[in-house]
């Protein structure tokens, strides 16, 4: 009874010494991330959480952008060299760059053209044995219209790749810092391949990035070991480990047991409490994203600009914004936001004055205004954190002009379907910027080419003819000079009641220096100090 | 014994083929597709979109769907998830192991405390422990698990920091999954500083989820007990003057202990849903945040499958007790 007793005691002394708190390792950093990734392959990808775990942590892209920048800068790409016409680009690779040696693969040779080319094939060549592989939807590459825009990429050296376009594109470079574009190892595929096993490919990856992958459990962590031979130089911290905890909540308990580092997309409701915790950094940048209510210009009286200023004016957007964000947004004045290049400080947003909107809409042939639809999107997104609540406000808003709003919302799915059928009459949404390029806003929301999906179905030729200009021109002066003009025209002809860019907050342990927020919402540890 | 063995196991088919025809028509009722969910904003070109949808056969006719799928199943084959082209089967047996893990720890927890608890309420019945005990058990029962386990965290791990926030396993240790359930893996790994911190992580999670069944069974075995406490054979036990502590252990309890068996049994499947909600909270690694993901995505495969499977599982539970229960009773077993 008694050995029984002293087994009893032993077992319950280690249980409570292990219930101490879990203190961090010297060098290992806890990231609490949001999701499970859905591949190790960013080519397949379209999520933020896929991106952290993958391209981020173990992948390098020709171009890249880091930090809390929005500029490509050189990647595996040292330099890079564009014909005349526009249509050749010339990359010249980074030397001595090292792939990952993992638990299945030991590259014998470092990173090179062939790289490149198989990188790129798998996605534009449909015969490509790879194309098919994992379900082969290249979603970003499609959406920058890859297939049509690239026309060939041939290896001219070891160390040197020409990519021939179908048409002139100023957005290439910045095009090429997608995550999509993330450079695979050849010489792993090729093994794989005879293998039998390609898709192996996408779930246990081989990359030239800062980190390597050690393991993966589903839901619940991500482990990776730092690249001692990394090309930039080795991470500052041996150890990264994603926790994978879904709820925000929990993600802020973790982060004030000390259990985690570093977490992202707080809820706006827990700001204030984090920013009061000592042992907690509040880190907060401008979002680069727009949250905007569009009006269908196809459809009556949407089609008379002086309706659509009308509502400019008749909505509260201080009111709204300060409402709807709780201190996590900044009113918008153009469609893309201030820290991207080419942004208009000179254009002034519409003053909120019923009076005026009210004549207006008497001058359009609406005294006793009019009925009309207003859709909501039934989910949070990053420039949009309560879309029913906002369109509550809105609805009264309008109702003292004599616009009798009607809500409408439906399954996410659903709602952006019928968004692009045209079927609403207003309608709640945004964009989250992929690259750093203002055509990334402009030509995807509010070109003649996009008229037909987008949520204004906007097409004013005026407008059209600089964006499409200025994706033609390469010098950037130029450039800079056809976005502001372009930015003129939208606020006058309104097709949309921009709302909101909102703020990015992030939380880091007060130890944690070096952490920069992304403005593309993408989480780099690289660079990262534990102190 | 055989004849009524072969009648339960016939009646599993048509059960089955019912359980397949409800989740393809239930997952297919739900708005929206894969393709969507992925594309979110951002719009390509409509072409692909229908290509990549041909591609996953979602433009074929939905009872060609239904055909293409129950062949697949027939032939153990559960297809692969949309999003991450895995094997469903191999992507639920990485995360069922959890699930059970925690809902077999949230049983144990609630018949170890359940039992014990109905008895004493039993015995002292209308007094203040009675009711002390009863009102709680109520009170765990109507409890949102949601909120419940919030509470517990705030409690236990951030005010007295004596629990895990949530997940499995401490980020230093890694126990390679030889049969999945953390806590043999960990023993027969060898490593038991990884057993204590798993057990460690255990512990509020199975409170949250564990109370419900605690309650039931709490409130079964009182009324349970009352009943068998007031039946003749105990009368006479105790004219007898037999050992007070004997009648209620032998004499009372086993006899009670039918109907609560039952419930326990009833109980799979309500635990295997409240481990969805638990396991959202404690960052689980189980197969709710799996569900709950796939829904998000309009996963198709994994949905049908995860739900097939876990019909599948609490069918394979029932059928047992089903089973058992013949075993035992005989006017079970001759339909009767």
């Amino acid at each position: 009874m008694k050995r029984y007793l002293w087994q009893a005691l032993a077992v319950a002394g280690l249980t409570l010494s292990a219930i101490a708190p879990v203190q961090a390792q010297n060098k290992t950093l806890v990231y609490c991330s949001e999701g499970s990734p859905e591949t190790f392959n960013p080519q397949l990808a379209t999520s933020g959480t896929t991106f952290d775990a993958s391209s981020i942590a173990i992948y390098n892209r020709l171009v890249e952008v880091r930090g809390s920048k929005t500029e490509a800068e050189p990647g595996l790409a040292q330099s890079w060299t564009v014909s005349d016409d526009g249509l050749t680009y010339t990359f010249y690779l980074r030397r001595g760059v090292q792939w990952h040696t993992t638990r299945n693969f030991t590259p014998t040779r470092p990173f090179n053209a062939d790289d490149v080319l198989f990188s790129f094939k798998r996605m534009m060549d449909e015969k490509h044995p790879y194309h098919k592989v994992s379900g082969g939807n290249y979603i970003y590459f499609n959406e920058v219209d890859g297939p049509n825009l690239i026309k060939s990429v041939e290896k001219v050296d070891d160390y040197t790749v020409k990519i021939t376009l179908t048409k002139p594109d100023a957005t290439f470079i910045s095009i090429l810092t997608l995550h999509s574009f993330s450079i695979l190892s050849a010489e792993y595929a090729d093994k794989l391949l005879k293998a039998g096993t390609p898709e192996r490919l996408d779930t246990d990856p081989v990359g030239t990035g800062p980190f390597v992958l050690v393991n993966y459990q589903k839901d619940s962590a991500i482990r990776y070991t730092k690249n001692d031979k990394y090309w930039r130089g080795a991470a500052k911290i041996d150890t990264l480990v994603f926790a994978i905890t879904k709820d925000a909540s929990i993600r802020y308990q973790k982060m004030r047991a000390g259990e985690c580092h570093v977490m992202a997309y707080p809820n706006p409701a827990e700001i204030e409490s984090m920013k009061a915790d000592k042992n907690l950094r509040v880190l907060q940048q401008e979002g680069f994203n727009i949250g905007y209510l569009a009006f269908n210009t196809e459809k009556k009286p949407f089609n008379d600009k002086r309706v659509r200023q009308a509502i400019n004016m008749a909505l509260n957007k201080a009111n709204i914004v300060k409402a709807v964000y709780l201190g996590s947004g900044t009113p918008a004045t153009n469609p893309i936001p201030p820290t991207l290049w080419s942004y208009n400080k000179s254009v002034k947003d519409y003053q909120y004055n019923v009076n005026k909107a009210k004549e207006l809409l008497a001058a359009a042939g609406y005294p006793n205004g009019f009925e009309a639809t207003l859709w909501w999107m039934p989910v949070q997104r990053p420039y949009n954190p309560n879309a029913k609540a906002m369109a509550e406000l809105m609805q009264a808003d309008l109702a003292k002009v004599g616009i009798k709003v009607r809500l409408v919302s439906y399954e996410w799915g659903e709602y952006l379907d019928r968004l692009r059928k045209g079927e609403h009459d207003m309608g709640l949404l945004g964009w989250t910027g992929d690259y750093g390029d203002p055509d990334n806003f402009f030509g995807n929301l509010l070109s003649c080419a996009a008229a037909g999906s987008s949520t204004a179905r906007w097409c004013h030729k005026p407008f059209d003819d600089l964006i499409v200009k200025a994706r033609q021109v390469s010098n950037q002066a130029e450039r800079t000079k056809l976005y502001e003009q372009a930015q003129v025209i939208f606020k006058e002809e309104a097709p949309w009641f921009t709302i909101a860019h909102s703020i990015a907050t992030e939380i880091t342990r007060s130890n944690v220096t070096g952490y920069q927020i992304s403005p593309f919402g993408s989480h780099d540890f690289y660079g990262v100090e534990l102190k | 014994m055989l004849r009524f063995f072969l009648n339960r196991f016939l009646l599993l088919i048509p059960t089955f083929i019912g359980v397949t025809l409800l989740t393809f028509s239930m997952v297919r009722l739900i708005k929206g597709d894969p393709i969507t969910a992925m594309l979110g904003e951002r719009a390509v070109d409509p072409r692909w979109v229908e290509e990549a949808k041909a591609r996953l056969g979602l433009d074929q006719p939905l009872i060609v769907q239904y055909g293409i799928y129950i062949n697949q199943v027939v032939q153990g084959d559960l297809g692969n998830s949309i999003v991450t082209s895995k094997p469903v089967l191999s992507e639920f047996w990485d995360l069922f192991p959890a699930t059970i893990e925690l809902a077999l720890s949230a049983m144990l927890f609630g018949i170890v405390f359940g039992i014990p608890l109905g008895i004493i309420a039993a015995l002292r019945r209308g007094k203040v422990s009675d009711y002390l005990t009863m009102g709680t058990a109520l009170t765990g029962q109507s409890l949102p698990i949601f909120w419940w386990g919030l509470l517990l965290i705030l409690l236990f791990s951030i005010t007295l920091g004596w629990t895990p926030v949530s997940g499995r396993l401490s980020f230093e240790f890694y126990v390679e999954p030889i049969t999945g359930f953390l806590l043999l893996d960990c023993i027969l790994s060898n490593d038991w500083p990884a057993f204590y911190s798993a057990i460690h992580h255990l512990i509020l999670p199975t409170l949250a989820l564990g109370t419900i069944p605690l309650a039931i069974i709490a409130r079964m075995t009182r009324s349970s007990m009352i009943e068998v406490m007031g039946e003749d054979y105990i009368r006479t036990a105790k004219a007898k003057g037999l050992n007070p502590k004997r009648i209620v252990l032998i004499h009372g309890l086993r006899n009670a202990l039918i109907p609560v068996i039952t419930v326990i049994g009833l109980q799979t499947g309500s635990l295997l849903a409240g481990a969805v909600l638990t396991e959202t909270i404690f960052s689980w690694p189980g197969i709710g945040k799996w569900l709950i993901d796939s829904l998000d995505r309009r996963d198709y495969p994994v949905l049908q499958g995860a739900v097939l499977l876990v019909a599948s599982f609490i069918m394979i539970v029932n059928f047992i007790i089903d089973i058992l229960y013949g075993l035992i009773n005989p006017r079970i077993r001759h339909g009767r």
